[in-house]
Formats: C-alpha cells, sequence, structure tokens
C-alpha cells in the first residue's frame, strides 16, 4: 500500500514521485524497466530559453532536474547573452549516464520505491483512486500520477516501417491507452520525431565550425554539489542543396507525407524534410552536433529529426561537410502518441473527473524534459497535499513560467505540442532565470518540500534583499533595470485584478447562470475556471458571457 | 420589426405562417396567433444563423407604418413564449457576442443610431463600414511582424543570437511616430457632443439675448436686471451640420448674492473648458483663450465702433449674425474630422495613446526584451480597442513567416 503510485519515470514521473516523498507521502514509482529513470530519451541537453526558466524555479523546490544536470553538465552556455537579463536561457548539455545516476540517486535518497512492472488498469470507485493494476497485481494507493510520456499507445515510424513502442526499442502502454479513452479522458494524437544518432569518431571534427562551452562558471542549482565534470565541446555543421534535393526525391518515402501520421507536430522544432518542403527558398539550415556523453562516442545532431528510411537518412547525411564518412548507430524516427486534453484538468493539476487522479508531462499535450518536469513537481506536491491533507501548491502566471504553463495548458488547451516559450509569458521581465528563489522562496517554504540546506538558502536570499549591497548584485542591478516596466504591468494587473480577481465557486453550475448561451456553458463546464480571470482566457469566453459570470459570483459572494 | 434568437422563425409562422425562403421577400398576412384576427399584410424576411446581422436566426416584418399596427404586431409576438422585447443595442451586442462585428464597428453602430446631424452620420458611417478597424488591423499587422521579429530573437536564440538589425528598431520608432500623428488629430466627441461655444461678458451685456438669436429658441431668459442667468444654460444647435452646444454664462462680476457667486465660478470654469469664446466684454477685460471672437453687443444702439478684429451684432435687428455664424463656423472646423476622415472617440484615443506611450519609449532601453514587452502591450491595447486579444494571433504570424526551430 502507497500513499501514491507514480506510473513512469521520466522527468514528469521522477518529478513528481520525489516531490510527493518531499512532502512526506510514501510514493512507489512504476515503471517498465528500472534503469531507465530519468532518461533524457531525445536531445541530451537540459534548459534554454524560457526552459532554463523552468530549471531555475524547480530547483527551488528541491527538485531533481537543475541538481542532475549540474552534476551531468559537459558542456554550458548562456543563450541571449546579447539581450537583456529578463530572456538569458541558461542550457547545459549532460551526459546522459551521469544524469541518469544522478536522477537515481536522489530518488533513492528520498525515499521513492521503484516498482517495475507495467500498469494495466486504473482502480476506480466511485470516481475516487484506489488502486493500479499491474501486470504482478493490485497496488493498493490512494492517489495515482499518470506521467506516461509518450508511450501510450506508441508508435514509431522510420520511413515505412512501423512499430509498436513509446522509444526506440521499448514497448508501448496499450492496455492503460484504452482505459483512458473508456474514461473520456483522451484526446486525440499528437507527433514528435527524434534525429538519428551519430558515431561521432566518423565525423571529421575539424572541418566543423567549433562551439565552446562558456568561460565563466555558473550552474542551475542554486545548491552547489561539488566540482562540475569537464567540459567538452559542441560543434555545428550545415545543410546544403545537396542534402535538401535528396530529401526532396524521397518526400514519398517520408510517412509524414505519406498520411500515415495523423497526429500534429511541433511547428517550432519540425523534422528536417519538413523543413525542406516548407522553406524551400533556404539553402542551408543548421545542425548543432552534441556529444552524448565523456566516454560515449554517440553524437546527437540537433535539428534533423527526421521519419525518412534509413538509407536516405544515411545519404542525405553523407552529404554534409564534417559527415562525409558518418555512420548511424541508430536511426531517427517519428513518435505517435494519444494525449490528454489538459483542459479536464485544474490548476493542480487533478482530474475534474476522477478524485485523485493527476496527469503530469507529455501526456497533457507538452514537448520537452523541462515542461514535463515542472508538471512532475505540481502533480507531486498536490497529489501528496490530497493524501496528506495539506495546502495544495497552486502556480501564478505572474510569478512563475510553471504558472504560465499550467495556466495555459488547463484552460486552452493544446493543438500542437506545448513547448515554454518566453512569449507567453506577458509577465517575462518579472520572471527571470536569475530570481527565481526571490518570486518562489516564499511558497516552497510554504509547501515545506525542502531540505534544511535549501531553506537555509531560502531564508538568506530573501534577507540578502533587504541589505543595501543588495542593489550592487546581478538580480538587484536586473531589478532596477526593469523597475519601471514592471511597474506599469502592475497597475495593469491591479485594474484585471479588481475587474477579474473573484473566484469562482468549484461547484457552480455554469448552466443555472442566467444570460450564459449553451456554447458559453459548455466551454465554461469543460475549462471549469477558477477564477473569473482564468475565465477571460478561456478561447471564446465572450465579453457578455464574462459579464454574467462575474454577477452570478458576485450575487453569491453576497448571499 | 425584427426578431433575432433560436425562437424568432417559430414566431415568424406562429404570425404569418410558412415563411418564404431564406434571404427572400414575400407578402404574408399576419395575424393574431391567439384569435387569428388579420393585424396587417406585411413583407417577411427570414434569415438563417450564423450568416446573419446578430450572429442567430432572424425574422423582419416589414409592415404598415401605423402606429396602431406596429403596437398590434408588437403585442402579438410579446404574447409568444420566450419572446420579449429587445432592450436598446441588444440587436449591436448579440452581434458582438457572436463575432459578427468588432467592438469599433459596435461603436459606430451605437454612433449611427444617435447621429442627428449630417456630418455625425457620416463620422459614425465611416467607423461602421469597418475604416478604424482596417487601420487598427493594419497596425496590428506591423506590430505583429515587429513582435514576430523579436519573439523569434529571443525564443530562439540558437540560431540567430546576433544583434537585431537597425531597420528594426527604425520600423519600431515610425509606428510609434505615426500613432502620436493620429493622436493629434480631431477627435470624435465634439462631433457627438458638439462644439462648445460659450457666451460670456460682464452682466447685461446681453449674452442671454444673443444666445437665443443665434439659436433662434427663446432658451434663455432675457431681463433687463443684471444678474439674471444665475447658473449657465446651454442651447444645442447645429451650424453647417456641425453640432454645437452653446453656452449662456452668468455675468462675470463681483457679487454676494451666494447662487450667483456659484454662477461666476461656474462661467470661469467654463470659459477655460470652451472651445470657442463669444467675448461681450471690453477687450482689455477679456478673459484669455486661444480662439476667442471679440463682439460689441447691441449695435442697434451704436455704442462704440468696431475694429478689423472685433464684429458689432445686435440680437434685437440681427445685425452681424451671419458673419459672426460664419466665424464661428470657419473657427468649428478645426475641431472636427475633415469630411470621411476617420475620427477617434475618447476611448480609442486613450487606448492609442497607451499603444504609443508603451512603443515611444521602449526603444531607447536598448533591451530587446523591453521593446518585446512594449510591441506587447501596444498590440494589447489595439485588441482592447476591437475587443480582439490573443497571444495565439502573435504565434500564428511568428510560425507562419520564419523557419524555426534547430
Amino acid at each position: 500500500m502507497f500513499d501514491i503510485l507514480v506510473i513512469g519515470a521520466g522527468h514528469a514521473g521522477c518529478e513528481a514521485a520525489a516531490a510527493a516523498a518531499r512532502r512526506g507521502a510514501r510514493v512507489g514509482l512504476l515503471t517498465f524497466r528500472a534503469e531507465d529513470a530519468g532518461q533524457m530519451s531525445c536531445n541530451p541537453s537540459i534548459g534554454g530559453v524560457g526552459k532554463g526558466h523552468l530549471v531555475r524555479e524547480l530547483d527551488v523546490f528541491d527538485a531533481l532536474m537543475a541538481r542532475a544536470a549540474d552534476r551531468a553538465a559537459i558542456h554550458r552556455r548562456m543563450l541571449n547573452r546579447s539581450k537583456g537579463p529578463a530572456v538569458w536561457g541558461p542550457r547545459v548539455q549532460a551526459d546522459r549516464r551521469l544524469y541518469r545516476s544522478a536522477v537515481a540517486a536522489m530518488l533513492a535518497e528520498q525515499g521513492v520505491e521503484i516498482v517495475v512492472a507495467e500498469a494495466l488498469r486504473l482502480n476506480i470507485e466511485h470516481n475516487r483512486i484506489c488502486g493500479v493494476e499491474t501486470a504482478s497485481g493490485i497496488i493498493e494507493c490512494r492517489s495515482v500520477v499518470v506521467a506516461t510520456g509518450t508511450f501510450l499507445d506508441a508508435r514509431l515510424f522510420i520511413g515505412e516501417r512501423v512499430l509498436e513502442g513509446g522509444r526506440s526499442g521499448e514497448r508501448a502502454a496499450t492496455a492503460l491507452a484504452s482505459q483512458v479513452r473508456d474514461i473520456g479522458l483522451g484526446q486525440g494524437r499528437l507527433k514528435t520525431g527524434t534525429p538519428p544518432r551519430l558515431d561521432g569518431r566518423t565525423i571529421d571534427w575539424s572541418r566543423l565550425e567549433e562551439q565552446p562551452s562558456d568561460r565563466d562558471h555558473w550552474a542551475l542549482s542554486a545548491l552547489h554539489d561539488g566540482a562540475p565534470p569537464p567540459q567538452l565541446r559542441c560543434a555545428i555543421a550545415r545543410t546544403n542543396v545537396v542534402t535538401h534535393d535528396i530529401i526532396a526525391d524521397n518526400f514519398d518515402r517520408s510517412p509524414l507525407f505519406a498520411g500515415s501520421i495523423e497526429g500534429r507536430g511541433p511547428r517550432y522544432c519540425p523534422s528536417i524534410e519538413d523543413k525542406v518542403k516548407r522553406f524551400a527558398e533556404r539553402d542551408s539550415h543548421q545542425i548543432f552536433l552534441e556529444p552524448e556523453g565523456l566516454d560515449d562516442f554517440l553524437v546527437y545532431p540537433n535539428g534533423i529529426s527526421t521519419s525518412l528510411p534509413v538509407d536516405v537518412q544515411e545519404r542525405f547525411l553523407r552529404s554534409i561537410k564534417g559527415l562525409e564518412q558518418v555512420e548511424i548507430v541508430r536511426p531517427g524516427y517519428a513518435v505517435e502518441y494519444e494525449f490528454v486534453d489538459p483542459r479536464r484538468l485544474g490548476s493542480t493539476l487533478e482530474t475534474h473527473a476522477i478524485e485523485g487522479l493527476f496527469l503530469a508531462g507529455q501526456i497533457n499535450g507538452t514537448t520537452g524534459y523541462e515542461e514535463a518536469a515542472a508538471q512532475g513537481l505540481a502533480a507531486g506536491l498536490n497529489a501528496a497535499a490530497k493524501v496528506l491533507e495539506l495546502p495544495a501548491v497552486r502556480f501564478d502566471r505572474r510569478s512563475s513560467y510553471i504558472g504560465v504553463m499550467i495556466d495555459d495548458l488547463t484552460l486552452q488547451g493544446v493543438s500542437e505540442p506545448y513547448r515554454m516559450m518566453t512569449a507567453r509569458a506577458e509577465h517575462r521581465l518579472a520572471l527571470r532565470a536569475d530570481n527565481a528563489t526571490t518570486r518562489l522562496g516564499e511558497a516552497a517554504l510554504g509547501a515545506a518540500c525542502v531540505s534544511a540546506r535549501r531553506r537555509a538558502l531560502i531564508a538568506a536570499h530573501l534577507e540578502s534583499r533587504t541589505s543595501t549591497q543588495f542593489a550592487q548584485s546581478s538580480e538587484g542591478q536586473a531589478d532596477a533595470l526593469y523597475a519601471p516596466y514592471i511597474h506599469r504591468q502592475d497597475r495593469e494587473w491591479e485594474s484585471v485584478r479588481r475587474e477579474r480577481g473573484a473566484a469562482i465557486h468549484a461547484g457552480l453550475d455554469f448552466s443555472q447562470i442566467a444570460g450564459l448561451s449553451g456554447e458559453m456553458v459548455e466551454r465554461l463546464s469543460q475549462v471549469r475556471p477558477e477564477t473569473i480571470d482564468q475565465a477571460s482566457r478561456i478561447p471564446g469566453i465572450t465579453p457578455a458571457a464574462l459579464s454574467a459570470l462575474y454577477i452570478a459570483t458576485a450575487r453569491r459572494a453576497a448571499a | 420589426m425584427r426578431v433575432s434568437g433560436p425562437l424568432a422563425h417559430l414566431a415568424g409562422e406562429q404570425l404569418g405562417g410558412r415563411l418564404p425562403e431564406c434571404r427572400t421577400a414575400a407578402v404574408r398576412e399576419l395575424r393574431d396567433p391567439g384569435d387569428g384576427t388579420l393585424l396587417d399584410e406585411a413583407l417577411v424576411i427570414a434569415f438563417a444563423a450564423p450568416a446573419t446581422a446578430t450572429g442567430e436566426d432572424i425574422v423582419e416584418f416589414h409592415c404598415h407604418g401605423g402606429r396602431a399596427v406596429v403596437d398590434a404586431v408588437l403585442g402579438a409576438l410579446s404574447r409568444i413564449e420566450g419572446l420579449r422585447p429587445a432592450q436598446p443595442g441588444e440587436f449591436t451586442r448579440r452581434a458582438f457576442d457572436h463575432g459578427r462585428i468588432d467592438l469599433t464597428e459596435a461603436e459606430g453602430l451605437a454612433d449611427l443610431l444617435e447621429a442627428e446631424t449630417e456630418t455625425q452620420r457620416r463620422a459614425a458611417l465611416s467607423l461602421s463600414d469597418g475604416s478604424l478597424k482596417r487601420q487598427i488591423d493594419a497596425w496590428q499587422e506591423r506590430l505583429l511582424s515587429l513582435s514576430g521579429m523579436a519573439e523569434r530573437a529571443i525564443d530562439h536564440a540558437e540560431e540567430h543570437d546576433e544583434p537585431m538589425p537597425s531597420a528594426f528598431y527604425d520600423d519600431v520608432d515610425t509606428l510609434a511616430a505615426e500613432l502620436q500623428s493620429w493622436l493629434e488629430r480631431p477627435r470624435l466627441e465634439p462631433l457627438k457632443d458638439g462644439i462648445r461655444i460659450v457666451v460670456a461678458g460682464p452682466p447685461n451685456s446681453g449674452k442671454s439675448s444673443l444666445v437665443n438669436a443665434i439659436a433662434g429658441v427663446d432658451r434663455a431668459i432675457v431681463s433687463a436686471i443684471p444678474g439674471t442667468t444665475r447658473d449657465y444654460i446651454e442651447v444645442p444647435f447645429a451650424i453647417n451640420g456641425i453640432p454645437c452646444l452653446l453656452t449662456d454664462t452668468a455675468g462675470l462680476r463681483e457679487t454676494v448674492d451666494s447662487v450667483e457667486i456659484i454662477g461666476v465660478e461656474r462661467a470661469a470654469r467654463l470659459i477655460v473648458a470652451a472651445d470657442i469664446l463669444l467675448w461681450l466684454g471690453p477687450s482689455s477685460e477679456a478673459p484669455s483663450h486661444q480662439r476667442l471672437v471679440q463682439l460689441i453687443p447691441k449695435a442697434d444702439l451704436g455704442l462704440a465702433p468696431t475694429d478689423g478684429s472685433s464684429l458689432a451684432v445686435s440680437s434685437k435687428t440681427g445685425q452681424g449674425l451671419e458673419p459672426l455664424i460664419d466665424r464661428v463656423a470657419a473657427l468649428a472646423a478645426h475641431f472636427i474630422p475633415a469630411e470621411n476622415a476617420v475620427a477617434l472617440n475618447r476611448r480609442q484615443s486613450a487606448l492609442i495613446g497607451e499603444a504609443e506611450a508603451a512603443l515611444g519609449p521602449c526603444v531607447k532601453s536598448g533591451d530587446l526584451a523591453v521593446v518585446a514587452d512594449g510591441l506587447r502591450s501596444a498590440r494589447q491595447s489595439f485588441d482592447r480597442i476591437t475587443g480582439r486579444a490573443g497571444v495565439e494571433d502573435m504565434l500564428d504570424a511568428l510560425f507562419a513567416r520564419f523557419c524555426l526551430g534547430k
């Protein structure tokens, strides 16, 4: 018997399990294979613009990602250095093995129990979770976090070949997928892709542009766990006209264009065949060659995810300068998987329909490790709140990227894989990667989910802000730089808050509100906004509907 | 008469029997659904949602105009279960709710319904036919494209960690300057509320008589006793189709009468707020005002000579009134939008002002994140003008034009 079972040990699952355990819950983490916990299944990097902001926010809550990435960092770059500090994006290349072992070590430290079994079915009684049926028997629990990533009814595509599985060489969660559909959570299918992995020993590095690691020493986590590993170099290669001709000649052999993939892929991370087709006028695209580890010859060519047949992959790669002799170790592929409409979740990531059922990560229609981890944190903290009767932890879009993402997902839903971008945050100037502790320190302390060391660190940081020297710190200088603009946003927000701050009662029956059309009732009932402000962000909600809603909540408050 | 909503077609059938094919007019006998009495023979047209003025099902009855007929048909309609009289502006509101028109068009329609003068009507028409909307769309288009460039540089730093081209910053500046020039244009309020023409002068200088003579109505009480007008009186009238609000004020003098003191103080405030001031006192005592017309009243009494800038008028004989009206019309022309030009109302102007305030200074910061924030803020202001909003618009613009991603 566990308090909480987490299904899936990817980035969302590991963070959910660890966060719940840090709050004091007894947590089991279900996975197909124990050695897969914390595996980076796609690119070997953590962070970036927007994503790096998420990692720093996770770190304030003592989450795993920042510390594991620091321990595994073999190349670091602070992106956007030429722009203002609000949009600096810390990003590291992580040694896969070091990363996985760091995650495994922290899971064990925090008391998460790994359970190797396939989850076949959720046991639900009276719309409440009471356990999980696995291949090796029923495990009782009071709350479940489903973090199955791309594994729900997943299919892999390599050219004309179609395989069942959520990752190269692995299975798919087919039984669970059919139950998710049966209980009305299934929404549709999405697609993502990954590039071929190359043998770094067959690359002529001398002919490629080098990309060195940053010289100055910064880290993702505010807790420094010893010396970082040695730093490697990345390199940049470029496709050319010949490469594009080879790809274009084989469009008919791509499952993307042949119509066998129905799911929508991310616009901002298109496959190379997509890029060649949509941007025919460009005669070159960049490829970032990222080493996968210190004692690993695998190289990840970022920028050319593809589902073309293996022979085409090899031919187009070898048309690129520096890659003339390259050998493919594992071909690239596309993966298509089932996802859930995240509008069926509240801001704690608990489903509206089934008590104790939380969803986190790619199953909610997101893409990326950092996005998954951030949802894992939110789901884990709140699943623990549920079973231990602790206060819920809600993230606000005004104070965190985690809040922006959860708000976007649960109110707007997704039509393509959702990626964190700073453009999504209207309070971007206030949400910097360098002030995460200031923004979220109090919330982390309030959630009682952090170590004594972290507690001291947060307290010391908040205290330092009151000192006169603070203005000289880099955070203090950035604060001063943006103060006038943030002040203007605060004023804007104040007027919004006056108009729309009112809370909507959890059990409010929208169909009973006078003046709401059937369509508005349907949209509101589906998303179940918690405040008028949230309701205003639901697509298609009209100003008239908002006024009706406002009057209904005001009447209730007065009564 | 128009019925809109899900029951509209049913109501049409109850009164007129089988409805003609949608969007075709046909004559029908309208009968009271209760007792079958004939109400009128009318043209009936039905429209099917969503492509209608309100976005809902609509039936129109084109009746014979008599009050009794209209009342009888309205009565019969309101007895149908589920039907009720529309509130003022409700059809427009529904059209807005269903996305048939945006906020600027809705405002234009409302103005059109209220328009009393020809110039007002033309200005309202240019709003309701979407001229402002098109202008704002054009600005939005440019903002979106600039936002797209900024966001791409920020969120896809990997590929493009290089400074923005100076043309980008120039474009932002140009747009801000263009907004500024719009803010300096004549506004819509004088057209709607009238141009404020204030008549002022010492007691018993003939202000009320002049107001009556110009407006041609006996609104202001005239008497020979100084201090008769203790407060102020407003008389709306039109010059060449330009709505004006002629204000008669209390005579300006030192007084101990407490009611009159209030009137004198108000008069002082009205003078400050006047668009055009007609001054009937001696020029040496004239208040300072940008558009002051010096009048020499009671010209029939031959009290004073006129010079080039002052105008002798007589309310009694009408002497000088025509030149005065011409002078006022020429001054008024500064306040009203040119023929067929789009004029902004106070709300629109305030929002464009906000957009300009967000855009104007951001370039100087030299921080792309701040510029992007200024662009976002300006887009929001425009969204509020038309009642639309959404980050997805921006993302669509972003992704339609650029090849992104590693």
